[in-house]
Order: C-alpha cells, then sequence, then structure tokens
C-alpha cells in the first residue's frame, strides 16, 4: 500500500511540474504569425538577424488566421504571449489588447533620431497603428504596432478576357462596367468575382461607394447616428448591388464564395474582373504565372467624387509591454523594417512593403496596386466606427439584394431599424 | 481496553477511507478540472459583458440571456438546426437501417460495402464540404457548367433542373442537410449492423415456421430486437445534427444571408466578428441547456420503449 500511495505522489508531483511555465533564453526572441506564406522569409532573415547580432529570433507559425486570432485572444487571458505578436483583427480588438496592459506604445522609438524611423514607413501604414489624441476607444495616444507590409483592395482585370469580348478600354465609371458586363455575358464571360460569401469583404465594396456617392463625413455621421440608413445616399450604394445583379455582371454563386475560390476562378480564368487585395498577386502567380492581368479602381457611381478603397498596413508587429526583451524586440523590428529587408520580403512574398524605399522594386501590378496608396482608407482609422450587429445586418441585406430576395429600400429599413434599436440599447447602457 | 479497541478501529477506519480517497482524487481532479470548472466559468461569463480581452468582465446579471430571448436570428437558426436533425433522423437514417439491412443478408460483395458505405463519415467535415461544394457549383465557363450535377444535368437533357444549389435560399439548407445525411448515414450503418448482428437467427427460423412473411419477421421480430439501437441512433444523431457547422462553413462560407445559420454559427459570430463573448457563452449555455433537455427526453422515451 506504502509502495502505492508513493509512485502515486510522485505522479502528482511530475504532473505539477508539468503545469510550470516553460523556461525562455534571454537571449531569443519569440514571434508569432500567422503568414503561412512568408514563414519561410522570416526564418531566413531571422538567421540573417543572428550572424549579424547573435541575438535569436524564433518566429512561430500559427494558421489559419482565425486560428492565431484565437490563440492570441486565450495567450493574452493565461498571460503567455510572446515578445512579439501580430493582432489580425479589428481597431476595437487592438484597443482591447492595449487597454488590458499588453501592448507596448511605440511612439518615443518612433521619435528618436528625428523620427527616422517613421519617415521610411508609408503614412498609410502608421495610421492604422496610431491612436490619436481623443479617439473613441480611450487609448492614450501614441503608436502601438510595426507595420511589416502595407496593402490596398482594388479591382483586377484579364486582359485576355475582356480582348476576347472586344474591349479594348476599361471602365471608368459604373454605368461604362456595367454595359462592358453585359457585353462580357453575351460572349459566355462572367463579369465579376469575389469572396463575397466572406461579410468583410461586401463591406469593404460597399464602404468604397459610400465614400464614392456621399463622401467619408456622411458616413461618419450615420455611424454616429445623424443620418439614417434610409437617407436616398445610402439607397444608392445598396442599389449598386441590384444594378450588378439586374446587369448579370456578378459571377454564379458569388454571395456564398469564400474568397480562396474566388481567386481560384480569377486565375483560371472563369471571370474577366475581380475584386481583391494586393496579396493576390502572390495568390494568382501560385495558381497560374501566366494569367496576364492588371489593376484598375473601381468605377466610379459619382463622378464628382474620389474613389475611397481599404488599404493601410497588411500586417504589423506589436511589443508584448510586460516582455523583459522589450528593446531587443524594438531593435528586431526596427531592423526587419529597414530597406533590405523590405526588398527581400517584398521580392520572396510578392507583397507591397512598408518602407517607401523598398516599394521602387517590386512587380509590376504590385507597383500599380501602390500607385493608389494614397487613395486608402480602413475602418481602422476611422473616428468612428458601425456595430456589429448594424454591420452584419447590412452586409447579409447585400445578400439578400444580390439573391433578388430583398429591394435596396427593405434592406435600408430593415438596418435604421436594428441601428435605432442599438442605440437605445447603448443609451440605457449609458445611464448610471 | 474496549474503549482502545474502539479508538484504533476509528483511526483505521479513517486511514482507510482517507487512503480511498487519495485513490479517486485524480480523477476527482481532472473531473473537476476538465469538466466543472469549464462549465462553471462559461455559466459565469454568460452573465457578463465581455470582449474576450479585457480583464474586468462587467456583471450584467441576466441581461444576456433577456436580449437571446428575444434575438429572432438566434431562434430562426435553431429551427435551420432542427431542420438539418429532422433531415438526418429521417433521410439518414431510413437509409442507414436499409443498407444496414441489405448487408445483414447474405450478398456477394458484403464487406466491401460495408467499408464503402463506411467511407463517408471516416472523411474529414471540411473535405466533404470541399468536395460537394465542387459538386455543386454553380459556375458556368465558355457555356459549360463547372459543378458536376449541374453539369450532368444539362448533357442528360434535363437543363431545367440546373441550379445555383447553394446561393439559392429555395435550396440551400436543403442541400447542406442532405450532405449532411450523406456524411453521417454511415454511423448509423456501422451501429444499425451490429446490431442486428446481436439477434438470434433461431427467432427469424422460428418466426418464418409459424408462417411469417418477410414484413411480417421485420415488424414483430428485426424491429422490437432493434429498438434500443435505433434509440441510441436517433439520440446521437439530434446531438451530431445539431452541432453542424464546419460543414456549413466549408460549402457557404459565413452564410446565405441568414438562411443558413446554426446555433453553432451565431455563438462563433459573437465571439469573432462582434467580440461579445458573453453573449455568446450566453448562447452555449442555452444551447446546451435545450440539447441536454433533449436527451433527457429521449431518455426517458427509451425508457418507456424498454418497459413496453
Amino acid at each position: 500500500m506504502k509502495t502505492r500511495v508513493f509512485w502515486l505522489l510522485i505522479f502528482t508531483l511530475v504532473i505539477a511540474m508539468g503545469c510550470g511555465g516553460a523556461s525562455r533564453d534571454d537571449n531569443t526572441l519569440i514571434v508569432w504569425h500567422w503568414m503561412t506564406d512568408r514563414h519561410a522569409a522570416f526564418e531566413e532573415l531571422a538567421a540573417r538577424y543572428e550572424a549579424q547580432t547573435g541575438v535569436k529570433v524564433r518566429f512561430e507559425l500559427y494558421a489559419p488566421s482565425d486560428i492565431y486570432s484565437q490563440k492570441i485572444i486565450a495567450a493574452a487571458q493565461a498571460r503567455t504571449l510572446p515578445d512579439i505578436f501580430g493582432i489580425l483583427d479589428k481597431k476595437k480588438v487592438v484597443a482591447a489588447f492595449i487597454e488590458s496592459g499588453f501592448v507596448l506604445d511605440l511612439q518615443s522609438y518612433f521619435a528618436a533620431d528625428e523620427r527616422a524611423w517613421e519617415r521610411r514607413l508609408f503614412p498609410k501604414a502608421m495610421s492604422v497603428n496610431r491612436f490619436e489624441a481623443k479617439n473613441s476607444y480611450g487609448i492614450a495616444p501614441g503608436i502601438y504596432g510595426v507595420p511589416i507590409d502595407v496593402t490596398n483592395i482594388q479591382m483586377i482585370y484579364n486582359k485576355k478576357l475582356l480582348k476576347k469580348a472586344g474591349i479594348a478600354k476599361i471602365p471608368q465609371t459604373f454605368d461604362e462596367f456595367l454595359e462592358m458586363a453585359k457585353l462580357l455575358r453575351i460572349h459566355g464571360i462572367s463579369g465579376l468575382v469575389s469572396g463575397w460569401g466572406e461579410m468583410w469583404m461586401i463591406d469593404c465594396f460597399a464602404s468604397n461607394y459610400a465614400f464614392n456617392i456621399m463622401g467619408q463625413d456622411k458616413v461618419m455621421a450615420t455611424f454616429r447616428g445623424e443620418v439614417p440608413y434610409t437617407d436616398a445616399d445610402w439607397i444608392k450604394v445598396l442599389d449598386v448591388f441590384r444594378r450588378l445583379r439586374d446587369a448579370g455582371a456578378l459571377a454564379q454563386g458569388i454571395v456564398t464564395k469564400a474568397n480562396k475560390y474566388a481567386e481560384q476562378d480569377f486565375a483560371l480564368g472563369r471571370a474577366a474582373f475581380a475584386f481583391n487585395g494586393s496579396w493576390c498577386v502572390n495568390v494568382y502567380d501560385d495558381m497560374n504565372p501566366d494569367l496576364d492581368y492588371a489593376v484598375m479602381m473601381p468605377p466610379l457611381v459619382n463622378p464628382q467624387r474620389p474613389m475611397s478603397i481599404w488599404g493601410g498596413a497588411g500586417s504589423s508587429f506589436h511589443v508584448l509591454a510586460t516582455s523583459p526583451n522589450k528593446d531587443m524586440a524594438v531593435a528586431f523590428l526596427k531592423w526587419l523594417t529597414a530597406e533590405d529587408q523590405q526588398t527581400f520580403l517584398a521580392e520572396r512574398t510578392k507583397n507591397l512593403p512598408a518602407n517607401r524605399y523598398a516599394a521602387k522594386t517590386v512587380h509590376p501590378v504590385l507597383a500599380a496596386f501602390a500607385a493608389n496608396m494614397d487613395h486608402t482608407t480602413h475602418p481602422t482609422i476611422w473616428p468612428v466606427n458601425e456595430q456589429f450587429v448594424v454591420t452584419e445586418v447590412f452586409d447579409k441585406g447585400i445578400q439578400a439584394i444580390i439573391i433578388g430576395e430583398r429591394t435596396p429600400q427593405e434592406v435600408a429599413l430593415e438596418v435604421q431599424k436594428v441601428k435605432q434599436r442599438e442605440m437605445e440599447k447603448r443609451r440605457l447602457r449609458a445611464r448610471p | 481496553m474496549n474503549s482502545l479497541a474502539q479508538k484504533k478501529s476509528g483511526l483505521y477506519n479513517l486511514r482507510d477511507k482517507s487512503e480511498n480517497f487519495l485513490f479517486i482524487l485524480p480523477a476527482v481532479a481532472i473531473f473537476a478540472i476538465f469538466y466543472i470548472y469549464p462549465f462553471y466559468k462559461i455559466f459565469n461569463l454568460s452573465l457578463h459583458e465581455w470582449n474576450g480581452i479585457s480583464l474586468n468582465p462587467t456583471f450584467i446579471g441576466l441581461a444576456n440571456f433577456q436580449e437571446l430571448l428575444r434575438d429572432k436570428i438566434w431562434w430562426s437558426s435553431m429551427g435551420h438546426a432542427a431542420y438539418i436533425t429532422l433531415m438526418a433522423l429521417t433521410f439518414q437514417n431510413t437509409l442507414a437501417f436499409a443498407l444496414a439491412l441489405a448487408c445483414d443478408r447474405e450478398i456477394r460483395l458484403k464487406r466491401f460495402y460495408r467499408v464503402v458505405f463506411f467511407l463517408p463519415p471516416v472523411l474529414s467535415e471540411i473535405v466533404v464540404g470541399l468536395i460537394w461544394r465542387w459538386i455543386l457549383d454553380a459556375g458556368i465557363q465558355n457555356g459549360q457548367q463547372l459543378g458536376l450535377l449541374n453539369h450532368l444535368l444539362s448533357s442528360t437533357g434535363l437543363p431545367h433542373l440546373v441550379n445555383n444549389w447553394l446561393s439559392n435560399p429555395q435550396t440551400a439548407l436543403t442541400t447542406i442537410a442532405l450532405v449532411h445525411s450523406w456524411k453521417g448515414f454511415g454511423w448509423g450503418f456501422i451501429m444499425l449492423l451490429a446490431g442486428l448482428q446481436t439477434i438470434d437467427h433461431q427467432l427469424y427460423e422460428a418466426a418464418r415456421v409459424d408462417g411469417a412473411g418477410p414484413w411480417s419477421v421485420f415488424k414483430n421480430v428485426t424491429l422490437p430486437m432493434m429498438i434500443p439501437v435505433i434509440l441510441v441512433v436517433v439520440i446521437l444523431t439530434i446531438l451530431g445534427s445539431m452541432q453542424v457547422f464546419v460543414l456549413i462553413l466549408a460549402m457557404v462560407s459565413q452564410g446565405l444571408v441568414y438562411h443558413t445559420e446554426v446555433p453553432v454559427t451565431r455563438i462563433l459570430a459573437a465571439m469573432t466578428s462582434s467580440g461579445r463573448f458573453g453573449y455568446a457563452c450566453a448562447m452555449g449555455v442555452m444551447f446546451g441547456a435545450i440539447l441536454v433537455a433533449v436527451s433527457f427526453a429521449m431518455k426517458t422515451l427509451t425508457d418507456r420503449m424498454k418497459q413496453l
């Protein structure tokens, strides 16, 4: 009996020891990320950094991206975040990480040497990581992340298919685009394909046209509850999707298509136009290296106002505020965003570099994407964001318009109803 | 002397009990850590407004549950899960039972069929979803249907039946339910076949000697003997079908409007898209309670059937 009790105690002790945290090397930085396509390049850069400085950098890949997002939330709860990590989520989530004391404010590091580090990077990429004074999240003003690449989302067209349909000039206005879609249809070619089974992609397309039709101020006023969704301009935004449907401009099954399938369709020449981000250069190159394509801005509904596209920092890294190696982590990120490393990353991964000097030598399609960086905007830099519940009803409403289930007016009414309900709920919660 | 003996015996009892307790301690600890604590934590979080990251969730009492009771999309998602379950209970289990009956007889290639019928459940739901997505694709290239089903329909003189199966609100949920049934019937098949093989063949022979025909044998011998197995299959089908979601994500991504929403996709959306972990936990608690209630109802039914 005594022997059994002894072994039981040993077993309990072993289990208890196993629950302890793993020991770590003081000269090693741990980086968590989700970028499958960039992992090999990161590892190569880590080896170079170790050779230059003696500091070991261990990149740990957790994919796919939704699993990664859950992992960092779980790690935050368990206080086991690494020295450097990315937050692949909305600004609201980034703000929650900052508020809970997990993210280091890099303002002082960027301000050093007369802002030399900051001036090397695209301003649009920096703004994603910046929290201005009096921001709506209540976060202390500062710069809380380092962009490692930039991205934007535009329209892409297949040159061969347009030529086949006898189209020589790319559309500038939305009406021209619809006419072209009809022409393509006559030739048995699908018009536009995109991953509109993913709500954020529908939201991105709709937001482009909301900015084009009514401008940023009115969009923000709507989010604040000052302009109703039943306003004529919002009906016009929703009507864009009805018009696309009526012209037969959308690929079959677009509303349930994940973006990877939409990318496959475009790469295999099943649609003449795609709505996709600059990361597509890498994807298309893998799927069909012979694909002959180019980039264009989404055609304008309102020629009086410019088109604003979603863009900014593609991926950013944050430094753990409580890391004992935080200075070492910042030094590594500074090195990673220097011209040589950024050029290497851009060449290897076909992503737009965050360093403006490294963007000169990229793939021609990427250069075309980069040319429109000045027209980018993103929910993460807007002064106010719409509540998720309202956005969900709006995006699902667009799906309903595309499948012919609802009219733009019906969707607008429904969205406004939800908006009012949510605002009322907020008002009640704000009461002392 | 007597009291000393009593004392000693009491000490022995105490020691004996503490030793017994020590032996069950690991099991109790594991059960408490991995079952009781998570359940308590989820229930506790359902009473809070929490974004999943903040260190201080705000206590809001039963507000999440009150909101959930009024959430029409949540209840319609429950309806969709119930529809998928109903399809699985009828179509999937009837098919499983019919095939199990066929394979229980002396037929050629019996083992081959058993392996083939058990293949779909072995495949991952993601793989099944992707395969069926390709089969049901509604895309067209150079006038040719890209999806296998639509291609077959158009090339066999049935072009009027060509459909956008997953993007049409009339067909999307039924299509998902049928694919789910296709994926799941193998489990029912194996369990029902195992049940059929436990029935004593002398019972069949006796029934035939008494002049019973095939239908009478099935109704009076096979079915009554199979009731316990059928009820287990029914409970497992309900629990499995109500919780379907990977297949839905693989087939229709984030869903077709709200036509393909089920409770688990709503929980996922509350956690990942809106960051409302407290609300998601409330959904989880309510959904769990409903499933437990259904399981208890089925258990009661099983006991009554056994008595009969």
